[in-house]
């Protein structure tokens, strides 16, 4: 639906990637670990390869949790657009087809949280 | 009853209708439309302007007498606190990190209402609604006004809340508010009566002002107690008139029911996320508590929203669906909302703390269904983690926000209270994320209007705040950290309070 | 039936007008929570001017009552004499 407007009405989107510098965004929620109280925003580079954004950037926000010692990230399961998605850690942002501002859940089977509670 | 000396002239209905009524006229110079060129365009139609009525039926004469009186007691009152320093005698020094949430927040969005109803005031073609909004305007800035100043006493002996203008634009959280009443102020004049009107004080505002400021009455707190009541006495009427907008529009033209619902349907659930907050507050930063979140949430959107939807049903109006997720929210939100201001407290201007044993309890007793197996787990995790020394801290972990609400997103799926919930929409070729189903509509009703918003986050990662890092986020947002922040347990105000409390109550 | 309410600021100008309201709706309910008094009432309640004034001993504009209301709920009727609150469901 348009905008109610006295006349035409044109927005302009404030978060395109355009606007990070070469980078762009990629939001990640860890399943079943609601100590991190929200999926959390990475600044990455497409060039970055997928496996060192794992262990460069996601793990140190992770490393609060007493689960995080003990991820494997080559059983990790991941979606995307809410289907099954499976990530190649040596190939690029880019070569792994994720676009800025895509949103990547993913759980790690056995990590059950906090006294298993999902936490 | 004797017989009284004098008889009234006119009659209240005849004093109001001549306040109202006749007052104006139709322009020849110029069109009526192009003197008021924007109390059309939202499609909704009005037949007969003379069919407003507002209930209170305040003439300007009672307004200035009783709003003068209001203020003198206001400052008689709060004067007699500031001087006899009131302040040291609030129950405990962590309450006032809940005022501190208020005064930053409150007052600037206050402040827009003020400037919303003035916009619509001047929009308005009838005479009726032009009269009210011009009263309304005056009372919020009243708000405005009347905060600030209980505000700056306690800004005399507590860190935090020096900077809240400033502040107002550029702290994370504050997004959520100044998106709120920026959304509502950037709609027609319609649309800004049912949001603020309607939505936010029929619905909304007795949350914030009847039970959190009989929570600061019980907590001692004498000037919020006494601006806070002294304002709802203004959002009486100002509930009225929203109702009576929205009565109006319905009664005016059958093409306008499903307008005012689409935005009873957004205005509701923008109002019901907002007030999250207050949740926080009511369940958590009290020290004494009168009612829980869930209770007041209970008694006064549950059952007196829901006595207004029966009564809108006449005229078509359903119960919006956002309700039913709200119903079950309830139990949830206040838990979630301080859990995550617990983590992210570095980069707020308040303090946290983690509840006492007692507390906890009084958590479970009042949560029996969600407390003890999803929240308290949480809360004895982190305790655990203070007492050896390593305070949890969420820092690199920046919350997504959503398009809509702009929070981050914090809340879980609805009948899965493990499972954080997210939606996405694409626009053209750019993703959106969202916390809800409701603000994935609002987003898909106007996105045009969604793709400006200001996410916080998104603006930091943009290198817009002072830099990229949190040490110039610092700085830019005006913000101490350690000091304005983080535990209560060792701050600069719990040493404060002690020895000034001290120093209250003994000689020594 | 809703429940409309009104509440007042707790203190000695609203004490008179509470037991007024409370003596002509005798179905109405009172709730004390700290610093406000809340009167909750079965799909109507009326506050009647000359109630009040038997009261208090004075004449009484029904106005007033906005120095120290705090919140009301239904639609309201005001005239010189009753001040209304009701539900019309």
């Amino acid at each position: 639906m348009p905008v109610a407007a006295v006349k035409e009405y044109v927005g302009v989107a404030r978060d395109t990637v355009a606007n990070y510098h070469g980078n762009q965004i990629l939001y990640m929620c860890w399943d079943g670990h609601l100590m991190l109280a929200a999926p959390f925003s990475l600044l990455v580079s497409p060039e970055m390869k997928f496996g060192d954004v794992l262990t460069g950037m996601v793990a140190p926000i992770l490393q609060v949790h007493p689960d995080a010692a003990h991820i494997n990230w080559a059983e990790a399961r991941w979606e995307k657009d809410d289907e099954p998605w499976t990530p190649d850690p040596e190939k690029s942002i880019r070569d792994n087809g994720l676009h800025h501002k895509d949103f990547l859940r993913f759980s790690t089977p056995g990590l059950k949280g906090y006294r298993g509670l999902g936490i | 009853m004797d017989m009284k000396a004098t008889q009234k002239k006119m009659s209240l209905k005849d004093r109001y209708r001549h306040l109202t009524r006749g007052l104006d006229w139709e322009t020849t110079y110029q069109p009526m439309d192009v003197v008021f060129p924007y109390d059309k365009y939202e499609g909704i139609k009005v037949h007969d302007w003379d069919k407003w009525e507002d209930p209170f039926r305040l003439t300007m004469d009672a307004y200035w007498k009783y709003q003068a009186e209001k203020e003198r007691k206001l400052y008689a009152i709060l004067d007699s606190f500031n001087q006899s320093n009131g302040h040291l005698n609030v129950t405990d020094a962590r309450y006032i990190n809940a005022i501190k949430i208020f005064f930053t927040a409150v007052p600037q969005v206050e402040y827009m209402a003020h400037r919303g109803f003035s916009i619509a005031g001047r929009q308005f073609r009838g005479v009726g609604p032009r009269v009210a909004c011009q009263m309304q305007a005056i009372d919020e800035i009243r708000h405005a006004q009347t905060q600030i100043h209980t505000a700056s006493n306690y800004n005399k002996y507590y860190n935090g809340i020096n900077a809240f203008v400033h502040q107002y634009p550029r702290m994370w959280y504050q997004s959520v508010g100044k998106s709120f009443i920026d959304d509502a102020i950037t709609g027609g004049p319609f649309e800004w009566m049912v949001a603020i009107g309607f939505s936010f004080e029929y619905v909304l505002t007795n949350l914030v002002f009847v039970p959190f400021v009989s929570g600061a009455a019980y907590n001692g707190d004498v000037g919020t107690m006494t601006f806070g009541f002294s304002a709802q006495s203004d959002e009486a009427r100002h509930m009225t008139l929203g109702l009576e907008c929205i009565k109006f529009m319905l009664e005016q033209d059958p093409d306008n029911l499903p307008i005012v619902q689409g935005w009873i349907d957004k205005w509701t659930w923008r109002g019901t996320r907002f007030l999250s907050l207050i949740g926080a507050m009511m369940d958590y930063m009290l020290p004494k508590r009168v009612m829980s979140w869930r209770e007041a949430w209970d008694i006064y959107f549950e059952q007196n929203g829901g006595a207004l939807f029966r009564d809108l049903a006449r005229y078509g109006i359903k119960v919006p669906d956002c309700v039913a997720q709200a119903a079950e929210a309830k139990e949830h939100v206040s838990h979630q909302l301080w859990a995550a201001l617990y983590q992210w407290n570095f980069g707020t201007m308040f303090h946290t703390w983690i509840p006492s044993p007692e507390e906890l309890d009084w958590l479970s007793a009042k949560y029996p269904d969600t407390f003890d197996k999803y929240y308290r787990p949480r809360w004895e995790m982190w305790a655990q983690m203070e007492k050896e020394g390593k305070r949890y801290v969420n820092a690199g972990g920046l919350g997504a926000n959503c398009q809509v609400c702009q929070f981050p997103m914090i809340f879980t799926e609805p009948g899965d209270p493990t499972k954080l919930c997210h939606r996405q929409t694409v626009y053209k070729k750019e993703k959106y994320h969202f916390c809800s189903d409701h603000c994935q509509h609002i987003f898909e009703n106007e996105p045009e209007k969604y793709i400006q918003s200001w996410l916080p986050v998104n603006q930091m990662l943009q290198g817009n705040m002072g830099g990229g890092g949190l040490e110039e986020f610092f700085k830019w947002v005006h913000l101490r950290p350690g000091i304005d922040n983080m535990g209560f347990e060792g701050s600069e105000d719990q040493r404060n309070f002690a020895q000034w409390r001290g120093m209250a109550t003994t000689n020594s | 039936m809703s429940i409309v309410f009104i509440a007042f600021q707790a203190n000695e100008e609203t004490r008179p007008i509470v037991d007024a309201i409370v003596a002509d709706n005798p179905a109405a309910t009172v709730q004390h929570s700290p610093g406000l008094v809340k009167i909750d009432a079965e799909g109507c309640l009326t506050v009647k001017r000359a109630s009040i004034e038997e009261r208090i001993g004075r004449p009484y504009d029904l106005q007033e009552l906005n120095v120290n209301l705090i919140t009301i709920s239904g639609h309201l009727d005001e005239d010189d004499d009753e001040f209304t609150l009701a539900w019309k469901d």
